[in-house]
């Protein structure tokens, strides 16, 4: 599978402060990459990386094969919108549009127009005083009328209220349908991100926690409950992610790629925001007292 | 990428045209009276030999607009480095709008380059015209003054120097602070004090100035006697009159170059101290080659002044260093390209910081 | 034409929703084959789902020879489901409902029955989800 993006040992410092440590991760392309994490896990300095905002303190970072921001062809591959989709307030829609007409040779202004059309924006309107969502929305426009191989989009829905958070969504996934685009989503809510994504990136404190197709991590991850008992026990095609006990119970949730034939478990599927939770719970306690004993929770 | 630059800087451009129209309005209503006056009234005076009337009268015209125009000629660099340099990046980089900027098909290195220079050129033209029109208004008012150096930051291309200076300096600002406003009060402050100090310190030195010897002479090279704040009283250098030159320095000095001491006034002089109540404070002060004592001016004080004069004269002369009238063009360019070479030096930093440190 | 609708709490993936939808559309007469199914861009814009998803669950339908992509034009349904048969539905009601009277009367409880009968049809249909 070929990489979008490709980072090695990748770190950001400013000043004393390390915003991204000995990051590594690769993703693929063609897909709708969820990037998700706490507050302060690197996201928003990773995808500026990718865009090249910003330059490596240490390590790599390959983006559709080539270093960000190297040269205007680079700068044209990838498409970016910034938390809070800054726009020019003084400017209108329409002068947004031309604006990115001259700072993009590859500009589809149908498409720029269709897309505002679409979306019901007055062109006349300045951005200054569009909402939290046509504002995403022309942000996003600007973006996807470039034509880019690479989309990266930074907490894009964050701010929005639910029905601008679909609006925006369902345009998202248009443009994906029609352009084939690859597209790397950060955000912390995982309920937009298990209808558009098919990937996903669990990233907490820079490093990765989980990876994969999203189909896959579901149907690989199962939480068990059952009698209490050790989990050092169970079989070691079996992780588990996260365990709870009470004095009797014992609740985990365990990846395994072979089907779970203990009859004395009750076997349920797990959602994305399970996942997410769990391996962010993981990643939290440093040292992670997987099979080291029962931690008892009454 | 400069289209797009024009249609971002659009509103300004057009409050900038209105303003040096109105400008030009004004200046082309009462230029050409102004002309009219001195032809009539000031080039024939000699003729008439009432050249000071003249003169003086014709200066009071459009007094208020003389101030205006001066005083703006010597805010306008200021007030482009605060309204263009200093937003420039700042404001890109405050609001955010830099990630959309320099996520578009174009390096950022070429994004400031052409923002600096379609931003700048503006500043120069701006300015350039500015002074154009300023400059012809106030030729008749010069031609009387004979002072062309006190105007000389406001006059002909310096201006454009300092306005390519503020604007650079306001765009690094910028950049360096990336707030709007804390920049805009760096800018003023950086530019205030930057050219106090060319005026004091560089400016009067960028061409080797004029020294010329003169003979002592009560009245022109000696403007008097007197002492301040407790201090010796001693003989005053006068100020020669040299039409549209700029005096830099007047001192009394013999011919090893050692200067006129208030001991050696009063080896020489001894009765001058007695003459003229001696040194202190309320000492008396002469001006202009008359006694201006307190109360009434002892008898003879000015011909014991003369001998004075005459005999300090014998072995020390007055030595004024000077800018001709010859040297105001030459001085002019040199302003100009110091001037635009730091504004340059300015922008490169810009172009490295950016590309640099605010990644 | 057919328009699918999600359930977000049910915790079946939404290609499988999709499947599950055609299936049961087919079923009820809903759909014949030459209809078109709706095209990915389509769904994708009044679902805001991946369209990955979209053409996960048609591939998976082609599979099963319900649908055939026609390049340029769509996805057309091609394949039937036999309606559902009463007579089997019903001959498999009465031996369920003979299996959970044995199992009352052997004192296992509503929550017993259910959590057996959820881990046979999870063994049962296993290899279909991973």
């Amino acid at each position: 599978m070929t990489a979008v993006l490709e980072a090695s040992s990748l770190g950001k410092r400013y000043g004393r402060r390390w915003a991204l440590s000995d990051c590594t991760l690769s993703i693929p392309e063609g897909k709708v990459v969820g990037l998700v994490g706490p507050n302060g896990a690197g996201k928003t300095t990773l995808l500026h990386l990718g865009v090249g905002l910003l330059a490596p303190t240490s390590g790599s970072i390959e983006v559709l094969g080539g270093r960000p921001a190297d040269g205007p062809a680079q700068l044209g591959r990838v498409g970016f919108v910034a938390q809070d989709a800054p726009t020019y307030a003084g400017l209108t829609v329409d002068k947004h549009l031309r604006l990115g007409a001259y700072l993009n040779p590859s500009w589809d202004d149908q498409v720029a127009h269709h897309r505002i059309e679409e979306l019901g924006l007055d062109p006349s309107q300045r951005a200054g005083s569009l909402s939290g969502g046509q504002r995403a929305q022309l942000a996003l426009t600007l973006a996807i009328a470039k034509r880019p191989e690479l989309l990266l989009l930074d907490e894009p829905v964050a701010s929005l209220d639910p029905l601008a958070r679909r609006e925006f969504l369902q345009t998202l996934m248009e443009v994906v349908a029609e352009q084939g685009v690859s597209v790397v989503l950060s955000s912390h809510l995982v309920a937009d991100l298990e209808r558009t994504c098919d990937y996903l990136i669990v990233l907490v404190a820079s490093r990765v926690q989980l990876s994969g197709e999203i189909g896959g991590l579901l149907a690989s991850h199962h939480r068990l409950s059952g009698p209490r008992r050790d989990p050092g026990s169970l079989p070691a095609t079996q992780e588990v992610i996260e365990e709870s006990h009470t004095e009797r119970q014992t609740t985990l949730l365990v990846r395994t790629d072979d089907a779970i034939l203990d009859p004395t478990w009750t076997v349920k599927p797990v959602t994305l925001e399970d996942l997410v939770l769990a391996y962010m719970g993981r990643a939290r306690d440093t040292q992670p007292p997987r099979r080291s004993g029962l931690k008892v929770l009454r | 990428m400069i289209r797009s630059t024009w249609m971002q800087f659009r509103a300004q451009t057009v409050v900038a045209t209105g303003g040096l129209l109105v400008v030009a309005v004004v200046l082309a209503i009462t230029g050409p009276h102004l002309v009219h006056l001195y032809d009539a009234n000031v080039s024939n005076c000699v003729a008439r030999d009432d050249c000071s009337t003249a003169t003086s009268s014709f200066l009071q015209n459009d007094h208020a607009l003389q101030v205006g125009l001066n005083v703006l000629a010597v805010v306008l660099p200021g007030i482009i480095g605060i309204l263009w340099g200093a937003p420039l990046v700042a404001r890109e980089l405050e609001t955010g709008t830099y990630r959309l900027a320099w996520t578009q098909s174009v390096t950022r290195t070429r994004w400031l380059a052409v923002k600096l220079g379609v931003v700048g050129v503006a500043s120069l033209v701006v300015a350039g015209l500015f002074s154009l029109m300023v400059t012809w208004w106030f030729s008749p008012i010069d031609r009387v003054n004979m002072t062309v150096f006190t105007t000389f930051d406001q006059r002909n291309i310096v201006a454009v120097g300092y306005a390519a200076f503020a604007f650079a300096l306001g765009a690094t600002a910028g950049v360096f602070i990336r707030r709007t406003v804390p920049a805009i009060a760096a800018t003023l402050v950086a530019l205030v004090t930057i050219r106090l100090l060319d005026f004091f310190y560089v400016q009067p030195h960028l061409i080797t100035p004029v020294r010329h010897s003169y003979s002592l002479a009560l009245g022109t090279t000696i403007s008097g006697y007197g002492g301040s704040n407790g201090a010796q009283a001693s003989l005053f250098p006068g100020t020669p009159s040299l039409p549209n030159a700029w005096i830099l320095s007047t001192d009394i000095v013999d011919k090893a170059g050692h200067s006129l001491t208030a001991s050696v006034v009063n080896d020489l002089c001894p009765q001058l101290a007695t003459v003229l109540g001696g040194p202190g404070p309320g000492a008396p002060q002469i001006q202009g080659g008359h006694v201006a004592a307190i109360g009434p001016a002892p008898a003879g004080a000015n011909q014991v002044l003369q001998a004075c004069v005459s005999k300090v004269g014998a072995t020390y002369h007055e030595l004024v260093s000077y800018q001709p009238p010859g040297h105001y063009w030459p001085l002019q360019w040199a302003e100009l390209a110091l001037y635009l070479g730091v504004a340059l030096a300015l922008a490169g930093t810009c172009a490295w910081w950016v590309r640099h440190r605010l990644s | 034409m057919i328009e699918f609708q999600l359930d977000s709490t049910s915790g079946v993936a939404t290609y499988l929703q999709l499947v599950q939808q055609v299936h049961q559309a087919l079923q009820l007469g809903l759909l014949e084959p030459g209809d078109q199914l709706p095209t990915a861009q389509q769904v994708v814009g009044k679902l805001a789902i991946n369209p990955n998803t979209v053409l996960k669950a048609y591939r998976d339908l082609e599979r099963e020879g319900l649908a055939r992509a026609r390049p340029g034009q769509g996805t057309f349904i091609v394949g039937t489901l036999p309606r559902t048969n009463p007579v089997a539905q019903a001959r498999f009601l009465a031996s369920m409902a003979k299996w959970l009277g044995s199992a009352r009367s052997a004192g296992l409880g509503p929550d017993d029955i259910e959590a057996i009968y959820r881990t046979a049809f999870r063994n049962c249909f296993a290899e279909g989800v991973a």
